[in-house]
């Protein structure tokens, strides 16, 4: 077990690295932080999209195959793997709240939630409008989307659970516990569907068999997915931001922080 | 141990017994459902014995999640459930008694029905069979996987909607592969090896399934 509770203000003395990071894990320390870092990701995020959007639309070639539709990935494809790294991440936070028993870990959990479900949406929406003209239907029952669906319905089932629970400190622990069934069922549920279409239908449609990515379309992909990376890191700290001040209001330290902030 | 792991299991049997109605309530809902379901899509023979399996399975599900809130609910409101907890019996074996308890109140006698509710969907009696066996694997499953569910939505406000759209989703593979068992040509690979999945997540969910409910619990009860 890594040494949370030892005192980290020891004066003047180096500090293991662990500890030094460690530091953030308490409320107090980790507001400054968020409003140090809020600002840059936003303007990481601006910047990048802007540059990813214009490889995206603009510079890369058409695709031979389907044309000008493919473009859509160029959103679908960094929101399907943020939705995905998003509820691991989200697993992983209430877990750590759940074992250590940190407030800021399990509120970080419900601060990832929603922007989780918003990336699953994403893909799932985005993916219909490649759909229609790909495939010629908004939804196929392919392996992925089902996954993808499900997914959706954890985050909501997760989100529901805490705004059912009027008690912070037990709306966080339920939500972890769910949060880790959940996450152990992800796997569970992306295989079983996908061997569910396949004893159903032969796969019809298929990503795998796409042909390799010009360079260009690669780079707009990757900068894109940067681009929502920095993004969901500025949402997910602006809203944790907002959990913390909301639950810690009576503390004084918040309102030693709120009237040196005016 | 095993001891207290019987006088689980007998405890809400017999409280089960003295109050048949809840039971009964939760088979005449699957049997409605079923029911319900060729008033929707139409009598052709053809397109019944297709949906038959699916619909079963569906419906079951559906019943199984309806029955989850008597599985602590009742316990909760007289104070059983304390008492249970500060019991000095581990508090996953008291959870895996009550959902045997459970699983034999409201899921076997599911599967006891399939057969009567096959001939309305007019499966013939190898599929009637394979329907029912991936039935009896598949509902104790969707009890341990709902007892999570159950024991996080306990005293929660709306708590009977929440606990279906937190279990549902988790539900999936076991509809995969029951459903899968039950369509599938019975002796043939396909049925088999979606009955072995489904004897896996069986086992899965009987081993870690307790363990997450009860902590579960202590959580919904400190």
């Amino acid at each position: 077990m890594l040494s949370i509770g030892t005192p980290i203000t020891t004066g003047g003395q180096p500090q293991p690295r662990v500890a030094r990071w460690l530091r953030f894990a308490s409320p107090q320390a980790f507001l400054p932080l968020a409003d140090r870092l809020i600002p840059w990701l936003h303007a990481i995020a601006l910047v990048l999209a802007a540059a990813g959007l214009y490889i995206g639309l603009f510079a890369a070639p058409t695709d031979h195959q389907q044309g000008d539709s493919y473009r859509i990935i160029f959103v679908h494809v960094p929101a399907a793997w943020l939705s995905m790294v998003i509820y691991m991440a989200m697993a992983f936070w209430a877990g750590v709240g759940l074992v250590l028993n940190t407030r800021l870990s399990a509120m970080m959990a419900s601060a990832l939630a929603p922007t989780g479900a918003l990336f699953t949406f994403l893909a799932l929406w985005t993916g219909a409008l490649w759909g229609k003209p790909t495939w010629g239907a908004w939804w196929v029952w392919d392996a992925r989307l089902t996954s993808e669906l499900i997914l959706l319905f954890l985050y909501i089932g997760f989100m529901a659970l805490q705004a059912a629970i009027s008690d912070p400190r037990r709306a966080d622990r339920a939500g972890a516990v769910l949060a880790l069934v959940g996450v152990v069922n992800v796997p569970i549920i992306y295989f079983s569907v996908q061997w569910w279409n396949t004893l159903h239908q032969g796969s019809s449609v298929s990503l795998r068999s796409a042909p390799t990515m010009a360079a260009l379309m690669l780079q707009g992909m990757l900068i894109m997915a940067l681009a929502l990376w920095a993004y969901a890191g500025a949402a997910v700290l602006q809203r944790l931001r907002a959990i913390v001040l909301e639950r810690e209001r009576h503390t004084e330290w918040i309102q030693r922080y709120i009237t040196e902030r005016k | 141990m095993l001891n207290a792991l019987l006088l689980v299991i007998r405890r809400d049997l017999l409280l089960a017994f003295r109050r048949r109605t809840d039971v009964l309530s939760t088979l005449v809902f699957f049997v409605i459902v079923c029911t319900l379901f060729p008033l929707g899509v139409g009598p052709e023979p053809e397109l019944l014995r297709t949906l038959g399996p699916g619909v079963l399975w569906v419906a079951a599900l559906l019943a199984s999640t309806l029955a989850l809130n008597r599985l602590f609910g009742l316990d909760h409101a007289d104070g059983t459930l304390e008492q249970l907890l500060l019991s000095p019996e581990p508090l996953v074996l008291i959870v895996a008694g009550k959902v045997a308890a459970h699983w034999l109140i409201s899921g076997l006698p599911l599967v006891l029905l399939t057969p009567l509710l096959a001939l309305q969907f007019g499966l013939d009696g190898q599929a009637t069979a394979s329907l029912a066996l991936s039935l009896l694997i598949g509902t104790p499953a969707l009890s341990l996987v709902g007892a999570i569910g159950a024991a996080l939505t306990l005293d929660v406000r709306g708590g009977g909607v929440l606990v279906a759209l937190l279990v549902l989703p988790l539900y999936a593979p076991v509809l995969i592969f029951g459903a899968g068992a039950a369509v599938a040509e019975a002796g043939g690979g396909a049925a088999e090896a979606n009955l072995l999945l489904l004897g896996g997540l069986l086992a899965g969910a009987a081993a870690l399934a307790p363990w997450a409910t009860a902590s579960a619990l202590r959580i919904s009860l400190e």
